[in-house]
């Protein structure tokens, strides 16, 4: 569990990180993200206190960070794993022995350090790449390797600075569910900092939008999800572009994101409404770990939008007709 | 004599006996120098790089200080060190001529050329490098043991490579003072007597070992690169 409490940083007169209050439940992932320079990787170098807060504290599972000497804090550290940006692995150590780099820093035995560092490596699926170098490493394996060295000391909190940036999407995937699995089966606390909505809708419980060194906007991914007037709402789910109806029908935007909605509902209101309703373009996924949407569709307009609205609202979609033909050509741009 | 034209003087079936000898007293010479280099001036590398504001324990003033001695001991052309420092050197060895007077102004000015060396070899690691270091709860001397030396040592070994070929060119200097070695050999036998095959057999086996212990330090630079 994380608590940061008003943290702020200065440099100079120059305020990175201003107030911040933000908490992560254990085993739960939470995403900071935030256009560059909003002071994300300022954050991330607070939360290990690779740099100083100028003010406020840090609370890793109820201790309390920032008041620590050098020595408690080196001990402190090891509750908190850290996987860096392309992983900054060691050039002239091999896989096995970045990740047994943090063991020996412990002092462990060698038969111990061999025993976990397999462990480690059989977690993040990298056992047959052991004796590689980086170097002979692709991105993705060089970030499972760098998760697996970021795990070494059994840390319950795990913070991941841009973790899948430059990756393909294959691969973010791979490493997204990586991350997921050690919430899921080791109740690792993770911060992931990104720039990138898909890490946020595929495996974040909780996201926070930093600007100015400021949050912005903070939530669960699932109710920020249906928030209608929100920047990261909007950013989380974007619009899709949609083709125009035939001219007898109207645009209805559609949104939700909740576990009660029913997968069927596009048929049960097409049968309640007595009309068909044409699919005209749409986002469908999980978010936060519910069913989320975003969907644009034609709608006879003949039918009253008093009972279009109600038909959708009864199952907890939120629907809008959308006025104009300018309005849909800005969803479209 | 009364030609002053460079002439073959020894027969060249007598050049072993007088060149492996003095191999053998350069060899002494840049080996003693090299090993007190390492044990004096990676030390002084390591801490004026960290006390540097990149370094794990910034520290203006005995950054400077180290510093400035390490600059000290470059500043002066070899010769001019190695006469200014006699007294220094009768001092701590005793006498003013031979070997062991050249290994001291040697020790002099290759500890801060190979502080110099390291400092640099170490700066090349990425900063992100260290990072990993202190989150993952190392003690500084760990980070330098591990992290820095670590990943430096291919440039660490070019700096190596340099200095002992700096060495030997100061063995040579060195030379001057009667310290033996084939630097001393050249120029006494070869120049001072005219005896061209001696300044010959010098000149090519000075080339020779330097160019295999460039070529043996570009190799070992290359394997320790992954």
């Amino acid at each position: 569990m994380i608590e940061i409490t008003a943290l702020t940083k200065r440099y100079g007169s120059h305020t990175v990180l201003d107030n911040i209050d933000f908490t992560v439940e254990p085993g739960s992932i939470a995403a900071i993200v935030g256009p560059s320079g909003a002071g994300k990787s300022t954050l991330f170098r607070c939360v290990n206190l690779l740099e100083r807060p100028t003010s406020g504290t840090i609370r890793v599972d109820g201790q309390e960070l920032t008041n620590l000497s050098r020595r408690e804090l080196r001990v402190a550290r090891r509750a908190i794993g850290t996987v860096f940006q392309s992983a900054n692995l060691l050039r002239r150590l091999t896989a096995a022995q970045n990740v047994a780099l943090p063991l020996e820093f412990l002092r462990l035995s060698d038969e111990e350090i061999h025993r976990r560092v397999r462990e480690l490596l059989e977690r993040v699926d990298m056992l047959h790449r052991a004796n590689h170098y980086p170097g002979q490493l692709s991105g993705g394996q060089r970030q499972r390797i760098g998760i697996a060295r970021g795990l070494a000391t059994r840390p319950s909190v795990l913070l991941a600075d841009e973790a899948t940036s430059g990756l393909d999407p294959e691969t973010t995937g791979s490493i997204l569910r990586l991350l997921a699995g050690l919430r899921d089966d080791l109740g690792v606390t993770i911060v992931v900092i990104t720039h990138e909505m898909d890490v946020v809708r595929s495996v974040a419980d909780v996201v926070a939008q930093i600007d100015h060194g400021r949050i912005v906007e903070y939530g669960r991914v699932g109710d920020v999800v249906r928030r209608s007037d929100s920047a990261l709402s909007t950013a989380l789910l974007p619009d899709q572009p949609a083709p125009r109806p035939s001219a007898d029908e109207v645009v209805w935007r559609l949104r939700y994101a909740d576990a009660t909605v029913d997968p069927n509902w596009l048929s049960r209101i097409s049968r309640e409404l007595g009309t068909d309703i044409a699919l005209l373009s749409g986002l469908v996924e999980t978010v936060g770990g519910d069913r989320a949407g975003r969907l644009t569709v034609g709608i006879s307009a003949q039918l009253p939008a008093g009972k279009v609205t109600r038909a959708f609202a009864a199952c907890g979609i939120r629907a809008h007709m959308t006025e104009t033909a300018d309005e849909l050509a800005g969803v479209a741009s | 004599m009364t030609t002053h034209v460079l002439a073959l003087g020894t027969p060249w079936s007598g050049v072993p006996a007088l060149l492996f000898p003095a191999f053998g007293q350069s060899a002494e010479m840049v080996g003693i120098v090299m090993a007190i280099v390492i044990l004096l001036g990676g030390p002084l590398g390591v801490l004026i790089f960290n006390t540097s504001p990149r370094g794990l324990a910034p520290h203006a003033q005995v950054n400077a200080v180290v510093s400035w001695i390490a600059n000290l001991g470059r500043s002066l052309p070899f010769l001019v060190l190695m006469a200014t420092i006699i007294p220094f050197t009768q001092l701590v060895v005793g006498t003013t001529i031979g070997i062991k007077a050249a290994i001291i102004p040697m020790s002099l000015a290759g500890i801060p050329f190979f502080a110099r060396l390291m400092e640099n070899a170490i700066r090349e690691v990425p900063p992100e490098m260290l990072d990993v270091g202190v989150a993952s709860g190392a003690s500084r001397w760990q980070i330098i043991r591990s992290i820095q030396l670590t990943e430096a040592l291919p440039g660490i070994v070019a700096g190596l490579t340099l200095n002992i070929i700096a060495m030997i060119e100061y063995s040579a200097i060195a030379g001057a003072i009667g310290a033996g070695g084939l630097g001393y050999l050249a120029i006494n036998d070869g120049y001072e007597q005219f005896d061209g095959t001696i300044m010959i057999a010098c000149i090519a086996l000075l080339i020779l070992i330097v160019q295999v212990i460039q070529f043996t330090g570009d190799r070992a630079v290359r394997s320790l690169l992954h």
